[in-house]
């Protein structure tokens, strides 16, 4: 076990450092001058000069990435343009409020997704399956940004039951898990969860499915076992792939979080990269997207060291 | 099945084909379809979707720019405004009809674009294999490494807004997903007798990529690009709806529910019309490309 964590561990390495390389050349690739967001219209030639040697702009770009992955790895990604902080600082406060909606929204969807595929699994061709697979790919195809504008127009506008936007009363930031703060997360968790329990939804009823038809569950039942036995077994060999699934999923929360959280201006990463776009803040677009697909590479580290400790089939291959 | 002596395999043959003449695959997979209830029904849907965008401007339509501070966010059923009006007090069915024809374009041109790209890519890769095959699918790992979402958003928030980098943001978001695809189907084929069977005959790595393997790998790409229209349509949507994509004054789902959405507490449900057109088309080309799917899965 240990020789297969130390296998994907170094595995991961150069896809780290051609994720930072893509991020790096992000900024690169921005039409006009990096500089544009600081530099005044009207500065001369000689000030500019002396900022872009200042920014390190001047250098050859392999130089520039080297000395800005050097700088990255002691926890210094910059300073954002627009209020002058450091931007990890920024991004690390931000990123908490999405892993707070990631989560809940995790627990709505892999709930209802491994509920939705197991019965619909159990139950194949019948019309409780139907009506099961038809809620996945709906989940999977409905807009989210727009079923979180429906979900604001028939709770917020019509009912008046749940706030619109924002994480918390007063336009207040900082996270409380009592009900004033945790009514504002219903709405967003709602909406981000649809995707994922669409997708396990799917991924369950497909595994749930085919292991009921494989030779053994057929032995199990011939030898007497009783039905919750059987489910033991199903649930035992589905869990690896299902597992996999939902951290997958999980990840593309954490990553693709930004058009729901513009939607309900829930303060976390995805809203702090709008803003970064916007502004044309380019370290701080840097930064936040350098730190979620770190995130996601890590997540998908644990997922395949997890797959690997519930699953002896993995290590061998 | 090679080993079976040839007079058997043909006895075989021979009796279980039926008196009449046998169909193609291709054939047999469009009568599978046309018999599905779902994939026509969405193909119906698809198609007045697509044919009233095209002929837009010939039906009689109000003029989808031009606005009235007069009449602006009508309700739905308002007479001589069907849908409403927006806040600009434009006809809301006819920017729904001509927001159409950009949406549909920015949602299914970078899946086309991917599929020719990755289709070229994951072929050469599964191919020729070796350092070529490793060259390309390391560097295509790196963008995996990187949710969609995330993906398109930092490409197309680096490049600027327009309707030309969202297309191609979407496109590097897919290119990676279908050489994938590609490569592992490529890589399948390219070990099967008939294959040795040309290099034999001395064809050359272009023409076997070509005419042997492009014909035996296409469909299945092809079935996975049409999967990814769905996420597509919802991502450029998406893309204008943030502001990178298409700009006002045009007519298109994503920016109209943009612009709309400072409406919702004067005419809540005008607002949501734009994104119900995404959820349409995008559902529409899910349910297809599964009816697809399993039509051309003809053991089942």
């Amino acid at each position: 076990m240990l020789a297969y964590i130390a296998r994907r561990i170094v595995y991961v390495i150069p896809i780290i450092i051609s994720v930072a390389l893509v991020c790096f050349l992000l900024v690169h690739i921005t039409p006009g001058d990096p500089l544009v967001a600081v530099l005044p219209a009207d500065a001369s030639q000689e000030l500019a000069a002396q900022l872009r040697a200042a920014y390190g702009f001047d250098r050859p770009l392999p130089v520039q990435f080297g000395l800005w992955l050097l700088r990255a790895l002691h926890g210094d990604l910059g300073n954002s343009i627009a209020t002058g902080r450091p931007v990890l600082a920024e991004v690390m406060r931000a990123v908490g409020n999405t892993v707070t909606l990631a989560i809940a929204a995790a627990i709505i969807g892999f709930t209802m997704g491994i509920l939705l595929g197991l019965i619909a699994g159990y139950f194949r061709e019948t019309w409780i399956d139907k009506l099961a697979t038809s809620f996945a790919i709906a989940g999977v195809s409905v807009p989210h940004y727009w079923l979180g504008m429906v979900l604001v127009i028939i709770f917020s506008v019509e009912l008046n039951w749940l706030p619109a936007v924002g994480a918390g009363p007063n336009g207040s930031n900082s996270w409380a898990w009592d009900w004033d703060h945790l009514k504002y997360l219903v709405l967003p968790a709602i909406t981000t969860s649809v995707i994922p329990m669409g997708i396990v939804t799917r991924t369950v009823r497909a595994l749930t499915g085919d292991i009921l038809s494989q030779d053994f569950v057929e032995a199990l039942r011939a030898k007497g076992l009783h039905e919750r036995g059987v489910f033991r077994h199903v649930i035992k060999n589905a869990a690896p792939t299902a597992l996999a699934v939902m951290g997958l999923q999980l990840g593309y929360m954490l990553g693709g979080s930004i058009l729901i959280e513009t939607v309900f201006s829930w303060p976390g990463s995805g809203f702090l990269l709008n803003s970064a776009i916007f502004q044309r803040d380019l370290p701080l677009l840097q930064g936040t997207i350098l730190v979620l697909a770190l995130f996601f590479v890590f997540l998908n580290l644990l997922v395949d060291i997890a797959q690997a400790a519930i699953d002896p089939r993995i290590k061998r291959g | 099945m090679s080993d079976l002596p040839l007079s058997a395999t043909t006895d075989a043959v021979l009796q279980a084909a039926p008196a009449t003449k046998a169909r193609g695959y291709w054939t047999t997979v469009g009568r599978r379809i046309l018999r599905d209830k779902v994939s026509m029904a969405c193909a119906i849907v698809l198609l007045l979707i697509f044919a009233s965008a095209v002929l837009a401007p010939w039906l009689g339509l109000e003029d989808p720019y031009k606005g009235s501070m007069i009449r602006r966010l009508r309700h739905i059923g308002t007479s001589g405004y069907p849908l409403g009006t927006d806040e600009l007090g434009r006809d809301m069915l006819a920017r729904l009809i001509y927001g159409g024809r950009l949406s549909l374009v920015i949602g299914i041109l970078p899946v086309i674009l991917a599929f020719c790209i990755g289709t070229s890519l994951g072929l050469v890769a599964g191919y020729i294999g070796g350092r070529i095959n490793t060259a390309i699918m390391r560097t295509i790992d790196v963008f995996y490494a990187f949710p969609s979402v995330l993906l398109a958003i930092a490409i197309s928030g680096a490049l600027g807004a327009g309707i030309v980098n969202s297309i191609v943001s979407l496109t590097v978001v897919f290119v990676p997903q279908i050489t994938r695809v590609a490569e592992s189907v490529t890589t399948g084929v390219r070990n099967m007798d008939f294959v040795e069977a040309a290099r034999a005959s001395g064809a050359g790595p272009f023409t076997i990529m070509r005419v042997h393997i492009l014909g035996n790998v296409l469909g299945a790409i092809f079935v996975y690009a049409t999967s990814l229209i769905s996420v597509s349509m919802i991502l450029a949507a998406g893309l204008s709806f943030l502001g990178l994509g298409t700009k006002p004054p045009e007519p298109e789902w994503g920016l109209m529910l943009n612009t709309l959405r400072t409406a919702i507490y004067v005419n809540p449900w005008v607002a949501a019309l734009p994104g119900a057109m995404i959820f349409a088309v995008s559902i529409c080309f899910n349910l297809l490309s599964d009816g697809l799917r399993s039509a051309m899965d003809i053991r089942n």
